[in-house]
Parts: C-alpha cells; sequence; structure tokens
C-alpha cells in the first residue's frame, strides 16, 4: 500500500467528516429556520463526502478497515484533519467564517483532483465539487452580508476573524503525504492553491469591508494528528455509540 | 436467468421504484439508474447518487431489490458510480412534467453557469399559477435537492429542484 496516498485520501476525509459533525451539532439550533436547514444540509454533504474518502481509504489500507473504523475507532492522534475544520462553533459569524474559509480552499482543492491521474479520487471530486460550489456560494454571501451589515454583525464578524485567522495557515503547510502524492500527480498544483485562495478572501472580503489580517504567528499540527483540546471532545460524542456498542453500521 | 429477460424488461420494472422524497418520480425517471447489465446468474444495476449524502440511497437500494424480487429476479447486484456525477440533465422530460404537477417546479436551464457565485436563479417559473415573478427564499430546502422559492403573485411558497 503506498502510506502516502492513504494518509491524503484519510486526510481529505477527516477534513469532511470532522466540519460536517461539527455543522451537524447545529441542527435544530439555527438562528432561523432556513439557516438551520441550510447548515444541515452542508453537514450532510460532507458526511457523505468523507464516506466516500473512507471507503476508498479502507480499501487502500486492506486489513480489514471499513469506513466505520476509520471513522470511529481511531483515536485523535490519528485523526490528520485541519484545527480549523474541529474549531468550535461559537456564534453564527464564527460557523459561518469558518466555513468559508474551509470552502474557499476545498473549492480550489477539488478544482486540482478533478485532474488527478488517480482515478477514484478524481471521481469523488468529480461528484464532490457541485456541492462544494453550493457550499461557497452561501458562506460567501453570508460573509459579506454580516461585515456589510449591521454595526453589531460586523463587531462578529471581525472577532470571529480575529480567532479563526491563525487557522488559516496550516491549509498550505503541505505534508509530507501531500507533497509525495504532488510529485506523482496525485494532488496536481499544489503551488498555485494559497494564491487561488488569497483571491477568493481578498474578492469576499472586499465586498464584506474586511481586511486581511496582518501576518502573523499560525497554528499547525492536525495534519500530523497534532490537535487542539476540542477534537477530542468532539471525537468523544460522535464515536460513543460505537465504542459501547462495537459493530454497529452506518 | 430466463433468457426473456430484457434491459427493457428490468427498467420498466424499475419504474416502480420511487425517489422516497420526491415520490412521483421513479428512479429511472431521476436519472439514478444509469445501466442495467444482464449476468448469466446475476441482473446487475447500475446506479448513481444525486447527492453525495443523499440519505434517500439506502431505501432506493432496498426499493430496488424487493420490487425486482416480487418479480422473481433474486440475484441482484448493485453497483454505484460517481463519475460522470449525476447532474439535473439526466432527469427525464416526463419526469420534469411529474415534477410540475406536484408542485416543485423542475430545474430550468442546463446545469452550466457553475462559478456565478451571486446570479441566483431568476425566472423561476411558480408551479401553482406559472408566473415568473419569484424570488429565492433559500438556497438550501427541504431536501439536499431542492431550494426554497416564493411566487411574488400568487403569495405560495415552493420547491424549486436546483439545478446541479
Amino acid at each position: 500500500m503506498d502510506n502516502h496516498l492513504y494518509n491524503f485520501v484519510l486526510h481529505l476525509g477527516d477534513n469532511a467528516l470532522i466540519l460536517g459533525h461539527r455543522l451537524s451539532e447545529i441542527c435544530g439550533h439555527g438562528p432561523i429556520l432556513e439557516q438551520d436547514m441550510a447548515m444541515t444540509n452542508i453537514a450532510l454533504d460532507l458526511v457523505g463526502q468523507s464516506r466516500n474518502l473512507y471507503q476508498l481509504a479502507a480499501e487502500l489500507k486492506g486489513e480489514g478497515a471499513t469506513e466505520d473504523t476509520l471513522a470511529y475507532l481511531r483515536d485523535a492522534t490519528e485523526y490528520k484533519n485541519f484545527l480549523l475544520a474541529e474549531q468550535k462553533n461559537g456564534d453564527f459569524a464564527k460557523t459561518v467564517l469558518r466555513q468559508f474559509f474551509y470552502d474557499a480552499f476545498n473549492y480550489h482543492c477539488y478544482q486540482r483532483l478533478l485532474m488527478s491521474n488517480y482515478q477514484p479520487l478524481a471521481a469523488i471530486a468529480d461528484k464532490a465539487n457541485k456541492e462544494i460550489t453550493y457550499h461557497l456560494k452561501w458562506s460567501s454571501e453570508w460573509v459579506i452580508r454580516l461585515g456589510d451589515g449591521t454595526a453589531e454583525s460586523m463587531r462578529r464578524i471581525k472577532m470571529a476573524l480575529e480567532d479563526l485567522w491563525p487557522y488559516t495557515g496550516e491549509l498550505f503547510k503541505f505534508a509530507d503525504y501531500e507533497i509525495a502524492c504532488n510529485t506523482e500527480g496525485i494532488f496536481p498544483d499544489i503551488e498555485g492553491l494559497k494564491a487561488d485562495w488569497d483571491d477568493e478572501v481578498r474578492t469576499i472580503f472586499a465586498e464584506a469591508n474586511l481586511d486581511i489580517p496582518e501576518e502573523k504567528w499560525m497554528h499547525d499540527g492536525g495534519k500530523r494528528g497534532v490537535h487542539s483540546e476540542h477534537l477530542g471532545f468532539l471525537l468523544a460524542e460522535m464515536q460513543f455509540l460505537q465504542r459501547a456498542y462495537p459493530g454497529q453500521e452506518w | 436467468m430466463t433468457q426473456a429477460v430484457s434491459k427493457e424488461n428490468i427498467l420498466n420494472i424499475l419504474e416502480q421504484v420511487l425517489d422516497p422524497e420526491v415520490p412521483v418520480l421513479s428512479i429511472v425517471d431521476l436519472g439514478v439508474v444509469r445501466d442495467v447489465i444482464l449476468h448469466e446468474e446475476a441482473i446487475e444495476i447500475v446506479i448513481t447518487p444525486t447527492y453525495t449524502g443523499c440519505p434517500a440511497m439506502d431505501m432506493i437500494e432496498v426499493g430496488i431489490k424487493s420490487t425486482l424480487q416480487d418479480h422473481g429476479f433474486e440475484n441482484i447486484i448493485l453497483t454505484t458510480v460517481l463519475s460522470p456525477a449525476w447532474t439535473t440533465d439526466w432527469l427525464s422530460e416526463a419526469g420534469k412534467q411529474k415534477l410540475q404537477d406536484y408542485g416543485i417546479a423542475p430545474p430550468q436551464g442546463g446545469s452550466k453557469s457553475k462559478r456565478a457565485l451571486f446570479s441566483e436563479e431568476s425566472g423561476i417559473i411558480c408551479p401553482q399559477c406559472k408566473s415568473t415573478n419569484t424570488e429565492m427564499i433559500s438556497q438550501f430546502g427541504s431536501t439536499a435537492c431542492k431550494a426554497q422559492y416564493k411566487c411574488l403573485d400568487c403569495e405560495e411558497p415552493f420547491d424549486y429542484f436546483k439545478c446541479h
């Protein structure tokens, strides 16, 4: 088994599952009905994408691995998601901004995966891409609406920006497995990712009257299993049923 | 397997399997059935999900198996393909008419303008009074495949099967 390919697919799946789970926590608690449904719809897409990726990862791993063992029986240090994905929902502004940063990255990441020479991954990207485009549209519109809205919405999104910006550096600090996949054509053109993401953020921030923060220290570690304190709590809730009643299926 | 069976026979039977979330559409209308392959000992049904996380897929799989079993076909293989990805272009004309009659506006136009970030789809025809004077309430609706609209003439809210 190609270890870097397995790790890369797992990393993509972990991003989708962890953010999907975070959003699912909002189900029934959204600020208004339409946005509650929007966020849970996005959660559903993300959890669906993670299933496709885990099924592929399980195939690569063999040894009896399944989508369930990968999702439910790995501990925090084995998870490779971005720290951004596991950050808590906070208020609506924080949920929206976290989503926007992730969607803008994901959109350009999956555009590249469409060109992957590894066919199973290109097929997953083909399916996921339309959904991600729709997510990016939703989160972009809300960043603008909050930034360009009332004094209170502006205050809140600025606070969210302060909190979340330090987690965006990790998106472009490529792990060994990403670099190896890049070399082999599995994950093409990672060099251009940051510029594309910057463009996306700059365009939306300009409309939202938000300034890009100055360069400062950035967190990292998620991609290699070093997580913030939040992930353990999230997993405890998500994995409880499987740990208490082993062998249950999706 | 019985020799007399043709692909068309099987597709006709599959017309009876309805999408649980839009129960006027068959999975054939919807374009979820990609292919039917007749093997010596089994029938293979190739399906594709509309949305990655579509929770109806499990029910659709059960529906396919039980409906074919009711018609005496025991060995059924279900294969899921992701690529080429499903789009609303796969929806049959008959399917679009059924949606309209059911009170859901069918997708209008092709699935082209993917990147137009802020151009919400306008001029969606109200399935009740046929007015095009409608507005979007929310990009996301009661299921992953629908958005919420409102007619500004007859004032009825309605679901729009979004272009995808």
